[in-house]
């Protein structure tokens, strides 16, 4: 049986050519919440312009793994490096101001898209995009709304920069947020279900976005119930269960073709509640 | 007639019978209104002339006190209770903000000095605070002015109860928001000042407002060291003229009327910031 770190088995037999270097590096990340493990030791690497998806049961740690990466959530144990900056989990001095700028600088190199996008909403659209670029990265203010003009333009709401929040469509506050998040230039973006709060007839304008960002190379990691994008977009497919990795791989293997049992009863029951209805119209 | 040319026909009359309605159902909407404001100020106009007019005949005034003292009596009375009433409501608010960032505080010190503070100030009463800052003080050579003694006064006795609003107000800024700035990188500090604190300000302006309000009525009780505003002038020029209870009165509706121009400018203001959240 192959490790879990080896290429072989994250990739199969497809060269993962277009992927650069290592990027993000999780060892022996755990996470209790009380009594409760949450996440059992997570060993996982990513590389340069690559898109993992993270599928499972609601439950199975991944939001929380996602959510670790960027210290949102303390790790119980293990570390974390991003582009060569590596953070061990310290929860006895996690409000040390050492360790606080430190994961500071951990967060100015992954962006985060939330599931309710939490956009400031006292701000404009573009006042949400600059806010950051100037008061964190120094930048002037006609640089930073440049950059936020090229971003909005980018994700197709660059007509909405002057209206508050509260205007607009679910659709296109996560598309504002997923341009805030662009403005600080991160090395990775982080997605936490981000099209879980829509309407459905919403999510197509968001997956949009995210499909052209990961063909571009942009590299992700997102947690997501969107089997089809994942099968579109990802570079590799991670499922969890129970605080572990199980299973993981390219997304025709993982999704089409699955080696553990959880895994294909994971699928199986997606499938069925999402399947049926197109099924039966054929 | 054609076949088609009574379809037509049939077709304009339904979207011109819901349009009618529509019409006839705002019209009576409106006079519904109407009659109940209208009865409304009916009311309030008996009332206060029933209050008012049953006070000042118990009072047994004569009407020229009210031409005579009463001007003094607001136009340099209500603008002490304003002045002290603004400068306290000014400085509470940013002893409350302090407060409530000590009460939030994960530094041990800072939060159990804030802690104390609102024990020690909502614990006992103003009157007593007051009396404590202009007299007992300048024992310690610590001399303030009286306007000065019952600024500070009302404002730490304030601060101490809207630091509770304010705590409760960041409190119920979503922790995603938070979590967004943070994720952005932003220092706490700089978190607190540009995402939490506007968003929580929003939150408590009404209740700021109340507490404005009852400041305007708890600063009569700076009267008692002496400063000259409404109720100190109405008691000493009520008192030599032999009106007291005329001159009860006219301060009475000197703090009525402010408040209801605050209330006013209230609720002006929240609807200004409200303006985003539409």
């Amino acid at each position: 049986m192959m490790g879990p770190g080896s290429s072989d088995a994250m990739y199969g037999s497809r060269p993962p050519s277009h992927l650069g270097e290592v990027i993000i590096t999780l060892k022996g990340v755990q996470k209790y919440f009380g009594s409760n493990h949450v996440l059992r030791g997570i060993d996982l690497e990513v590389h340069r312009r690559e898109a993992v998806m993270l599928i499972g049961r609601s439950g199975s740690g991944k939001t929380t793994l996602l959510r670790c990466i960027n210290f949102l959530e303390e790790p119980t144990a293990g570390s974390v490096e991003i582009d060569g900056l590596r953070l061990e989990a310290d929860p006895t001095h996690a409000r040390s101001r050492r360790h606080q700028e430190q994961i500071r600088q951990m967060r100015l190199r992954a962006g985060m898209l939330f599931q309710d996008f939490n956009l400031f909403p006292h701000m404009t659209v573009l006042g949400n995009c600059i806010e950051a670029p100037m008061r964190v990265r120094r930048i002037p203010r006609d640089e930073a709304v440049a950059t936020a003009e090229r971003f909005l333009d980018k994700v197709g709401i660059l007509e909405k920069r002057d209206q508050y929040p509260s205007r607009l469509s679910g659709g296109q506050k996560q598309r504002a947020a997923i341009a805030r998040a662009l403005c600080m230039e991160p090395k990775v973006l982080l997605f936490d279900e981000p099209t879980s709060a829509l309407d459905p007839e919403l999510i197509g304008e968001v997956l949009n976005v995210m499909e052209e960002l990961a063909h571009e190379g942009t590299t992700m990691i997102v947690v997501t119930h969107e089997m089809h994008f994942a099968q579109e977009a990802a570079d590799r497919v991670i499922f969890m269960d129970k605080g572990v990795i199980t299973e993981q791989g390219p997304p025709e293997q993982v999704l089409n073709d699955p080696q553990e049992e959880s895994t294909k009863q994971f699928l199986r029951r997606f499938l069925l509640s999402r399947v049926e209805v197109p099924a039966a119209t054929e | 007639m054609t076949r088609g040319g009574s379809a037509q026909h049939a077709q304009s009359l339904q979207m011109i019978g819901p349009a009618d309605l529509q019409e006839s159902l705002h019209a009576a909407q409106r006079r519904q209104l109407l009659r109940f404001r209208l009865i409304s100020a009916v009311v309030w106009v008996a009332l206060i002339l029933l209050v008012g007019g049953g006070m000042w005949l118990a009072s047994g005034a004569e009407f020229e006190f009210v031409t005579t003292s009463g001007p003094v009596i607001v136009l340099q009375g209500a603008p002490i209770t304003v002045l002290v009433s603004v400068l306290a409501i000014t400085f509470a608010t940013m002893l409350a903000i302090i407060g409530a960032l000590g009460r939030l505080s994960f530094n041990p010190v800072f939060n159990a000095a804030a802690s104390f503070y609102v024990s020690l100030i909502r614990g006992t009463p103003l009157l007593l605070q007051v009396y404590f800052i202009y007299f007992a003080l300048p024992q310690l050579d610590i001399v303030l002015p009286p306007i000065q003694a019952g600024v500070t006064a009302l404002a730490l006795n304030y601060g101490a109860y809207m630091t509770e609003i304010f705590r409760a107000g960041i409190q119920a800024v979503p922790r995603g928001q938070r979590e967004a700035a943070q994720a952005l990188g932003m220092p706490e500090q700089l978190v607190m000042r540009r995402i939490v604190l506007p968003q929580a300000v929003r939150i408590v302006v009404p209740a700021v407002g109340n507490e404005f309000i009852a400041m305007i009525k708890d600063s009569a009780l700076v009267s008692l060291i002496t400063i000259h505003e409404t109720l100190f002038l109405a008691q000493r020029i009520g008192r030599s003229a032999f009106e007291p209870t005329a001159a009860l009165i006219i301060a009475g509706a000197v703090y009525w009327t402010l408040t209801i121009i605050f209330s006013f400018f209230q609720a002006r203001l929240e609807r200004r910031l409200a303006r985003s959240d539409r």
